[in-house]
């Protein structure tokens, strides 16, 4: 039997290897390298000495990065909570319109998160083209008026744009997640309230909510990390602008780090993902486990 | 009364369909009849940009012929199919390793592989560029091929753990004591049983890699070995040229592999969609 044993953590250790040496070679030891470049002041082709917190403060006392900050906040509030809001909507229309069409509406409501942003967010830049936006289009023809919204051009319509691209392409995801945590839900419970005579809105924010915490804290998790670190978006529409409005940890690192050449700026830029990180994901689960405990 | 509230909420219920359906299309369908318009019209301020009066397919033409476009949609064929293939592979051995087998440090690395996951692509690819070039392997679609996987395999592997825990323990117990070997046993009995979860990783990883942009953006100068998202942004705009027309017509041309797959496994992508998020 001993051998038996030796021979599984054998097996256990070769199969993992080739994970194992990924991980450690192509996201740990860049992640430490990314670390250590914080701390010196290099550029891009020379590695520069030992700096301490210098990148850190230069970047905290900088109004410039302040803003990207700043703006990261914005954009990952303001588009993750129209994604739960949209999706738990979407999920439940969903739900409630069973039958042959449920099949396709779920097909084609996945096309945004489906298709990469790489290439939609292509349509959307030429949606919100100054001179020939088909959203001012429609707008100027049920307005009747001569101006359209400067969807670009304007430092908040920057952001706000942006900001719907990213819930636009989000959605989706939210909507298919709920969608099988609400079909996860025995419809016993809800037969249990008919019979106590509970009302719809009860019901949904009695039964359905709380039900729905497991699923709403991963996707919200998830959702969290990749709305922060969003770069594609940024960087095809707006490109950061107009005036910093619209820029991002990620899109600013890469202009600092690897376009303006201060690898250990862009690096420092890159790191405060992981703080904002941290404290995102330590509310979502203590307001999670709050409401289950109760 | 009961039947005629019921024949509203079934009207409301449409209209708010045909809402969700005209937000989720809308970008897809602008795409669409940009690329077949001619310029003449496309430009025309006057125009209805919803219709299309003069039919034209010169934007597709056009980058077939005067730009590298179809090289581009190889690039990234190779590059999406090796780096899925190398991943996929990697994950399958992974997982079954993290799930089934009993190892010392072997929840230690589960977690590891979880939190891996939550590591954002979009930082690290400064010091990944440093290493690319560090291996003189930038500049190629090998350097794309290499660090794909870096944000594939943790997800990937991520499923296929909680697929394999659903596989029943006894038919791998029966097979050992008839004497077959552990490679027999994945091949022969977990592959054939794991391979839902394992066209669904494949689905993910090639929708990863085929829109990946940032990599490919920074380790890639040479316009013959961009990809598609690198190039169709970069060669389609010059200085404040625009060619829209052409540009959507590749976005829509770009898209259209992506569309099909998922069209045909839709069952899985949702599977693997919902299995990462509410099993997870």
């Amino acid at each position: 039997m001993k051998i038996f044993r030796d021979n599984e953590e054998k097996t256990g250790y070769v199969l993992i290897a080739p994970a194992v040496l990924l991980i450690v070679l192509l996201i740990g030891y860049p992640l430490g390298y990314s670390v250590f470049l914080s701390f010196t002041n290099s550029i891009v082709g020379k590695i520069g000495t030992f700096a301490g917190f210098a990148n850190f403060a230069n970047l905290l006392k900088s109004p410039v990065f302040l803003r990207v900050l700043i703006n990261s906040v914005i954009f990952t509030i303001g588009s993750i909570i129209p994604k739960v809001v949209i999706g738990t909507s979407i999920a439940l229309l969903i739900k409630s319109s069973l039958g042959r069409w449920s099949r396709f509406l779920k097909g084609a409501i996945m096309l945004p998160w489906v298709v990469p942003t790489s290439l939609s967010a292509l349509a959307w830049w030429w949606m919100f083209n100054p001179l020939f936006s088909v959203l001012n289009w429609v707008i100027k023809k049920i307005f009747l008026s001569s101006k359209g919204i400067p969807w670009l051009s304007d430092t908040v319509w920057a952001m706000f744009s942006v900001i719907l691209v990213d819930v636009w392409r989000g959605v989706p995801f939210f909507a298919i997640s709920i969608l099988a945590g609400l079909v996860s839900i025995d419809e016993e419970i809800y037969e249990a309230a008919d019979t106590d005579g509970a009302n719809g809105m009860q019901k949904f924010f009695r039964i359905t909510l709380p039900l729905l915490k497991p699923v709403m804290a991963v996707v919200l998790l998830f959702s969290t990390v990749m709305t922060i670190s969003e770069f594609n978006i940024i960087y095809l529409i707006t490109g950061g602008g107009p005036r910093y409005s619209t820029h991002l940890l990620a899109t600013f690192a890469f202009q600092e780090g690897l376009s303006t050449g201060n690898l250990s700026r862009g690096v420092a830029i890159s790191l405060f993902v992981f703080p904002i990180l941290f404290i995102a994901s330590y509310f979502q689960i203590r307001i999670v486990r709050k409401d289950v405990r109760k | 009364m009961k039947k005629r509230s019921n024949y509203i909420r079934n009207y409301i219920r449409l209209i708010l369909i045909v809402i969700v359906l005209v937000w989720t299309l809308f970008p897809f369908y602008c795409m669409l009849v940009t690329s077949l318009k001619m310029n003449k019209e496309l430009y025309d301020l006057s125009a209805n940009p919803f219709l299309i009066k003069n039919f034209t397919l010169d934007h597709f033409k056009y980058l077939f012929q005067d730009t590298s476009f179809s090289i581009w949609y190889r690039n990234s064929l190779v590059v999406s199919f090796c780096s899925s293939l190398i991943s996929v592979i990697i994950s399958f051995l992974a997982g079954y390793s993290l799930s089934r087998l009993r190892f010392r440090g072997s929840s230690l690395w589960g977690l590891i592989i979880f939190v891996a996951y939550l590591v954002p692509p979009t930082i690290l690819f400064i010091p990944l560029a440093q290493i690319v070039s560090f291996l003189k392997v930038s500049n190629s679609l090998f350097a794309l091929i290499l660090t794909y996987p870096t944000f594939i395999v943790p997800f990937c592997t991520w499923m296929m753990m909680s697929y394999f825990s659903t596989i029943p323990f006894e038919l791998e117990e029966s097979a050992l004591i008839d004497g077959a070997s552990r490679i027999q046993i994945l091949i022969k009995i977990i592959l054939p049983l794991s391979l839902p979860a394992v066209i669904t990783v494949t689905l993910f990883s090639f929708t990863l890699s085929w829109g990946e942009l940032i990599y490919a953006l920074i380790f890639i100068s040479s316009s013959i070995i961009k990809t598609l998202p690198v190039g169709i942004r970069s060669e389609l705009i010059r200085g404040d040229v625009f060619y829209w027309g052409p540009l959507m017509a590749a976005a829509l041309l770009a898209s259209v592999p992506v569309i099909l797959v998922y069209s045909f496994l839709t069952k899985y992508y949702i599977s693997g969609l919902t299995k990462g998020s509410v099993k997870g």
